[in-house]
């Protein structure tokens, strides 16, 4: 069959969008020579809701629950971009402590975004065990976020003006079951009797440990080094100019990150530092967010140190913009016209337009406003890292073997809620 | 430290001198409006001057004005608006364009300036049906495969023209218009300006 004149072409096979390691609904097409990618071309927009057309037809209010579905593995910093564009237009102040809530759950949120790219990531790749390890820590994160919101992911917990309430001063315990006996029950609820802020803080020491751990499982791993090592290598120039942010920049060495060059929140009152990588390949990028998830967690332990100390308000009292208490709603007329008009005709946002950006897990999490006075937003622009990092894919799998791909999709850390949308 | 919006406004003029046509600082953020005519050389010299240095495209995007106001609006329908960050010297700038004509909107594509624009370039032209002279590569994005219209235009419906239901006859998916009525909850309303002001 294989002769000298045998004509030689070129493979197109399809990948996803239903394979395991698509994360979620990427379709590829990839134009292969042999096992060699020629050509990578992914479709994109099989989860499109047309979030920002319909924010359009929503009030201000409305359109916080849909910045959770957009990355839905970093709701919460999400919202903090949305909520911002809305405070700046509005020119509303935002209570400190809502601010180093804001943070504080800001970082809780990258660890969780960090610790499922980390288990899923190594799992493409071949290693089963840092999956496990990795969802054991999302649960005790996950309990956090239910504790505060009542929600385990999608939290609307940021509100325009502050946040939606303070958090509690009791962390909910596991009830006794046929599964659970007594001595179980005392193991699991030993370090749930205080405070939120207790669990959050019990966590915050356990959990450099555990980011230690799963280095000693990946980091000097022969198999994970051979896989990501020279693997989608991006030079610091070229990564600027196909757009990358976040992590993936930083990868490629260059310094840049909007929480210390363009702080927002409280992050230039907080001490933290920047890792940064060499390379630009995949192994470079596993290090800057490993170093990243500890940098977070000295966030966290810092902004639990100040909220201990400082109680105060969560929310604006400007009551415009957040609604009244729902007892002075209940006796006070005044407050009860605030809180009817702020939940049916919403509040009204200056006309301008205005950018709010965040350092977001993956890179920057953009929303560009436009209001022309109305109670709904006339232009919401969604601005998503993942999808100017998939749009480097082509470039960045060109001349890797099929089962690379997989480690650069990993590495890029791509949800398809954010670049959909 | 960051410049100051007002000197980076001047640096700005400075640079590109009377194509400038409108600038505003709000919110200590700069927007810039240039004319259409000369969208490539302003992307140029904002990305290649010296003082400027805008190294990152962060967004492009299309913005469609027919209900600016509830119909107030006077001037051109679409607009593009790109949001520039300079990574050297940590600033950003907002500049935007209006297409010429309305019924198609063209401008030359910016490929060569940021390859970046690529999927932004592509996802404005899906959405608003805004074409990038010069795109090497100008399909739908987000939409559906074989999707007819440009969603984000004010004057598409929310619900769309077509539902796709499974037909058990036919064995296939079918594609017909759609059987739901489009509800408003809350009206939109634009209040006069300094509304419920204490």
């Amino acid at each position: 069959m294989t002769s000298a004149s045998a004509e030689i072409r070129n493979y197109t096979i399809n990948f996803g969008p239903q394979h395991p390691a698509a994360h979620g609904v990427l379709r590829l097409v990839l134009e292969l020579d042999g096992e060699v990618i020629v050509r990578a071309d992914p479709h994109v927009g099989l989860l499109h809701r047309g979030t920002e057309k319909l924010a359009e037809t929503r009030t201000f209010l409305q359109s916080v629950p849909y910045m959770d579905r957009l990355d839905y593995m970093s709701m919460m910093q999400n919202e903090h971009a949305y909520c911002m564009a809305i405070e700046r237009l509005m020119g509303i102040e935002v209570p400190e402590r809502a601010q180093y809530i804001r943070v504080m759950f800001d970082e809780i949120t990258r660890v969780l975004n960090h610790l499922l790219w980390l288990g899923t990531h190594a799992l493409d790749i071949g290693a089963m065990t840092v999956f496990l390890y990795a969802f054991r820590e999302r649960e005790d994160l996950m309990d956090v976020y239910e504790a505060v919101t009542g929600a385990r992911m999608h939290a609307a917990y940021y509100r325009p003006g502050g946040v939606y309430r303070d958090l509690p001063d009791a962390m909910p315990q596991y009830q006794a079951s046929k599964k659970k006996n007594e001595s179980d029950l005392r193991r699991l609820n030993e370090n749930r009797q205080g405070s939120v802020l207790d669990f959050i803080e019990d966590f915050s020491k356990r959990f450099f440990g555990y980011v230690d751990e799963y280095e000693t499982l990946l980091t000097d791993n022969r198999i994970w080094k051979q896989r990501t090592v020279g693997i989608g290598v991006v030079e610091a120039d070229r990564a600027k100019a196909l757009g990358f942010t976040g992590p993936m920049l930083r990868g490629s060495g260059i310094v840049w990150d909007m929480r210390k060059m363009q702080p927002y929140a409280v992050y230039d009152k907080l001490d933290f530092e920047i890792p940064i990588g060499r390379t630009g390949d995949s192994y470079d990028r596993y290090l800057v967010r490993m170093e990243e998830m500890r940098q977070s967690n000295r966030l966290i332990q810092q902004c639990v140190a100040w909220l201990k100390a400082n109680p105060g308000p969560v929310i604006s009292d400007n009551h415009k913009v957040a609604p009244p208490s729902r007892e002075a709603m209940k006796s006070n007329m005044e407050e009860l016209i605030h809180h009817f008009k702020l939940f049916t005709e919403g509040m009204h946002v200056p006309e301008g337009e205005v950018y709010a950006a965040v350092e977001h897990s993956k890179g920057e999490f953009g929303v560009y406003m436009i209001s022309d006075g109305a109670n709904k937003p006339y232009r919401l622009k969604l601005r998503a890292p993942g999808f100017s990092h998939l749009a480097g894919l082509d470039e960045m799998s060109r001349g890797h073997m099929i089962a690379d791909v997989v480690a650069i999709i990993g590495t890029l850390d791509i949800v398809f809620g954010d670049i959909d949308r | 430290m960051p410049l100051t919006p007002e000197v980076l406004l001047d640096r700005v003029n400075e640079a590109l001198g009377d194509k400038v046509l409108t600038s505003k600082i709000a919110q200590e953020q700069i927007t810039i409006e240039v004319p259409v005519g000369d969208w490539l050389e302003v992307c140029a010299i904002l990305r290649d001057t010296h003082a400027l240095a805008f190294d990152l495209m962060i967004d492009l995007c299309g913005v469609d004005y027919s209900a600016y106001k509830d119909g107030a609006w006077e001037g051109q329908r679409f607009a593009v608006v790109l949001n520039l960050l300079s990574i050297k010297r940590n600033h950003r700038l907002r500049v935007r364009t209006f297409c010429a004509d309305d019924e198609l909107p063209i401008l030359p594509s910016l490929m060569e300036i940021w390859p970046a624009v690529n999927w932004f370039e592509r996802e404005a032209f899906d959405l608003f049906g805004i074409v990038f002279d010069g795109h090497p590569d100008l399909r739908r994005i987000l939409t559906d495969y074989g999707f007819i219209g440009h969603p984000f235009r004010k004057d598409f419906p929310i619900s769309g023209h077509v539902e796709m239901r499974y037909d058990p006859e036919l064995k296939r998916v079918v594609y017909q218009p759609v059987s739901i009525e489009p509800r408003v909850v809350t009206p939109r309303i634009v209040r006069e300006d300094n509304y419920g002001a204490a």
